[in-house]
């Protein structure tokens, strides 16, 4: 018997879940095999469960120890729920930013001096609905001229790009940037002074969601910014992640409820290579390129983002276990870019 | 005065220590106020040497020297692009000290890997493994097989080439003058292959031990210390300085630089033997083989005027001469260093230069202090004869 569909319970909570998702009811009738939604486990399941209560733990190739979150400041964990709504005063959205240098683990025992948004790597991920006014402080307490350049549409001088407005912020100064949320979906904000590439690789950058008016179907909503680090200096990325530590959802995986929806804001700000890519295992979702349109443009297990780009995933999973996750650039995966999910019921 | 009988009476070597003293309190001081005055500017040098690689079944082992003026500390490992799982014998290296890393992973006979090891700060040592192959354990077969190359390269050839002694013996003195003459050209073209050699080794080596300055300080100790074994040897035997002696001694020495030389020689094969890159084979053996036949001749050369020269006398020059190669082999295979290996180099170099200088000696004084066209000839000859039978050695 799998688990999955053994009692009643479930399979009603399942299907509530689903009918909120829309269109993932008959996503999960193709995606099931028929058997499976009967009942019946295949034999070659049912013999892996029994060996499995004797292994644990066999050893995978990966970095050697763990990062201590504590001391970096911000832990991945806590980080892919953390969603900053910042405060509304007199009608407007406004969050507090501060760029900051310091020094950040991003693989066990190998430190890396970052710049950041806010002490953390990817900065805060800011949340606003479509429509409102926005309004950010933004404070350079690096020692270096930094800005904070948001995707979206606005004024020329909001842009957040050297020469332009306030242009580059001299260490120790400060300036308001101010736009209207618009339009809805996923974007981000990044440093734009020269060098550009060091300044986005050096770790300034963060994510800007802009919900919908009507807001989006309930779900376990999760931030993945795929991001890499060029720890030598040679333009060329030594160790890649999501979520700034390599290895970090190996060691810890994401735990999330079999049959809930789960929506996935996944950015790509890697500096250095041309493209990156996200791959689930075991599972299909659907695909909203930019979160700009509320139909999915795709159905599919793997996708694959140039520098910026980013887009929205929303994925149930059917069975309870661990599935991996990761680059599909394999040579990512193998350097950091790698993680389960832990599906439990 | 009486200052003046206490000062007198101070013993001289406390006199001599006491700069040796004062430089220790010095130092001392220095480093317990942190260098005062002296701040440092930039970022640590930060700097690793693979010093020998060894490869086991799913287990790849780097012995590290630190290179760089600051200690390092290996924090993660790469192959071919993926982190791998590993372990090491020191957490931090220390400057000049030395570690192992040994890194699990499943690679395959006969494949290219690339290392590279990720420290602390985020600087990456990169280590390039052309070729995969498992490194021979030390068992006895292993050294068997060392012993064994080392006869078919330095033992044998020596031995044979040696075998020229009647010929020599009996040959005109003219014609013996040209035999002496092609010997100091072989051995200086021994030499100055021991000096490149050695040079080269010593850049793949740590460069703060030294680098290639090992490779021409071996020289000339070697060269100066084989100069007092002569002066002794000389001394004992009553032979005025200046004049060349007897004949069994020049061969004594030249048995002895050869040695040195041979040590290298099984240092590289051995060395080559444990990473694979030895094409072991007929090609190799007979390419030695033609090479150091040659210095038999120039062993015998020196002793075919003295009365008979006794056998046990012979074959102990031969294994003096032959015999190191088994010891480099051995050395090369199972404790490679490449600093080491630099400064046995240097040390060859510098012995056979020595016997050049006293084998010239000799030759002067049977030309009557000029260079015949006759010695000339032979000098260039040697030369030419090691250069074609070094193109059949590739190691």
């Amino acid at each position: 018997m799998s688990k999955l569909w053994n009692t009643q319970v479930s399979r009603r909570r399942l299907l509530g879940g689903a009918a909120a998702g829309g269109a993932a009811l008959p996503m999960l009738h193709e995606l099931v095999p028929h058997r499976a939604l009967h009942g019946s486990a295949t034999d070659a399941e049912a013999a892996i469960e029994h060996q499995r209560a004797g292994h644990r733990g066999s050893g995978h190739l990966g970095a050697t120890g763990r990062v201590d979150a504590r001391r970096n400041g911000f832990d991945p964990q806590a980080m892919l729920r953390d969603f900053d709504e910042g405060t509304v005063r007199g009608g407007v959205r406004e969050w507090e930013i501060v760029a900051q240098d310091r020094e950040i683990e991003v693989a066990p025992g190998v430190k890396y001096a970052a710049w950041t948004y806010n002490g953390r790597v990817p900065g805060p991920t800011l949340r606003a609905k479509e429509g409102e006014r926005l309004r950010v402080r933004f404070t350079n307490g690096s020692s270096h001229p930094h800005t904070m350049h948001f995707h979206g549409v606005h004024r020329d001088v909001m842009d957040g790009v050297p020469g332009v407005g306030p242009g580059n912020i001299a260490p120790g100064e400060a300036t308001i940037y101010e736009f209207d949320a618009t339009p809805f979906g996923l974007h981000h904000y990044h440093c734009h002074s020269t060098p550009l590439a060091e300044h986005i690789a050096k770790g300034l950058y963060g994510m800007f969601v802009i919900d919908p008016a009507k807001g989006r179907p309930q779900a376990d909503e999760l931030v993945m910014v795929m991001n890499g680090f060029d720890t030598n200096f040679d333009r060329s990325n030594e160790v890649y992640a999501v979520n700034t530590v390599a290895f970090a959802y190996m060691d810890e995986p994401i735990r999330v409820t079999r049959g809930e929806l789960v929506r996935i804001y996944l950015v790509n700000i890697l500096e250095y290579d041309l493209v990156n890519s996200f791959h689930l295992h075991a599972n299909f979702f659907d695909y909203y390129p930019t979160g700009t349109r509320l139909e999915p443009r795709d159905f599919t297990d793997t996708v694959l983002q140039g520098q910026g780009e980013r887009g929205i995933l929303e994925v149930r999973f059917p069975y309870a276990g661990k599935y991996m996750f990761h680059a599909h650039v394999s040579e990512f995966a193998e350097l950091g870019w790698m993680g389960f999910f832990e599906v439990t019921e | 005065m009486e200052a003046a009988t206490a000062t007198r009476r101070r013993p001289l070597w406390l006199t001599a220590l006491a700069p040796v003293a004062v430089l220790a309190v010095a130092i001392g001081l220095f480093v317990a106020l942190d260098a005062p005055g002296l701040d440092r500017i930039g970022v640590p040098q930060e700097e690793l040497v693979v010093e020998r690689t060894v490869l086991r079944p799913g287990e790849i082992e780097l012995n590290l020297r630190n290179d760089g003026a600051d200690p390092v500390q290996v924090r993660q490992a790469i192959v071919n692009d993926g982190f791998v799982s590993f372990e090491q014998s020191d957490q931090e290296i220390g400057r000049l000290a030395s570690s192992e890393v040994r890194i699990q992973y499943p690679w395959i006979e006969g494949q290219a890997y690339e290392v590279i090891l990720l420290t602390a700060t985020g600087v990456t040592v990169d280590h390039a493994i052309d070729a995969a192959t498992e490194t021979p354990g030390a068992d006895v077969g292993f050294y068997g097989l060392m012993a064994l190359i080392g006869l078919y390269v330095g033992v044998i050839p020596v031995a044979i080439g040696m075998l020229w002694l009647p010929w020599v013996r009996s040959v005109d003195p003219k014609w013996m003058r040209f035999l002496l003459a092609f010997t100091v050209g072989l051995l200086t073209f021994l030499g100055i292959d021991a000096l490149l050699e050695g040079t080269e080794l010593a850049g793949e080596g740590a460069q703060a031990l030294g680098g290639a300055t090992l490779v021409w300080v071996g020289a000339v100790a070697a060269y100066l210390g084989l100069t007092g074994v002569d002066g002794w040897l000389r001394a004992r035997r009553g032979t005025p300085a200046g004049e060349s002696g007897t004949g069994e001694r020049a061969a004594f020495l030249v048995a002895l630089g050869i040695g040195l030389h041979n040590l290298g020689e099984g240092l590289a094969i051995g060395s080559a033997y444990a990473i694979g890159s030895l094409a072991l084979g007929a090609a190799l053996v007979v390419g030695f083989a033609l090479h150091n036949t040659t210095e038999g001749l120039a062993i015998v050369a020196p002793v075919a005027r003295d009365r008979r020269p006794r056998a046990r006398t012979l074959i102990l020059l031969g294994l003096l001469a032959g015999a190191p190669a088994i010891l480099g082999a051995w050395i090369g295979a199972s404790a490679f260093n490449p600093s080491l290996a630099a400064l046995l180099f240097g040390v060859g170099a510098g012995a056979i230069a020595q016997v050049v200088v006293q084998i010239a000696r000799q030759l002067r004084e049977r030309d009557g202090g000029r260079l015949e066209p006759l010695s000339a000839g032979g000098l260039v000859l040697g030369l030419v004869v090691m250069y074609t039978t070094g193109l059949l050695i590739s190691v």
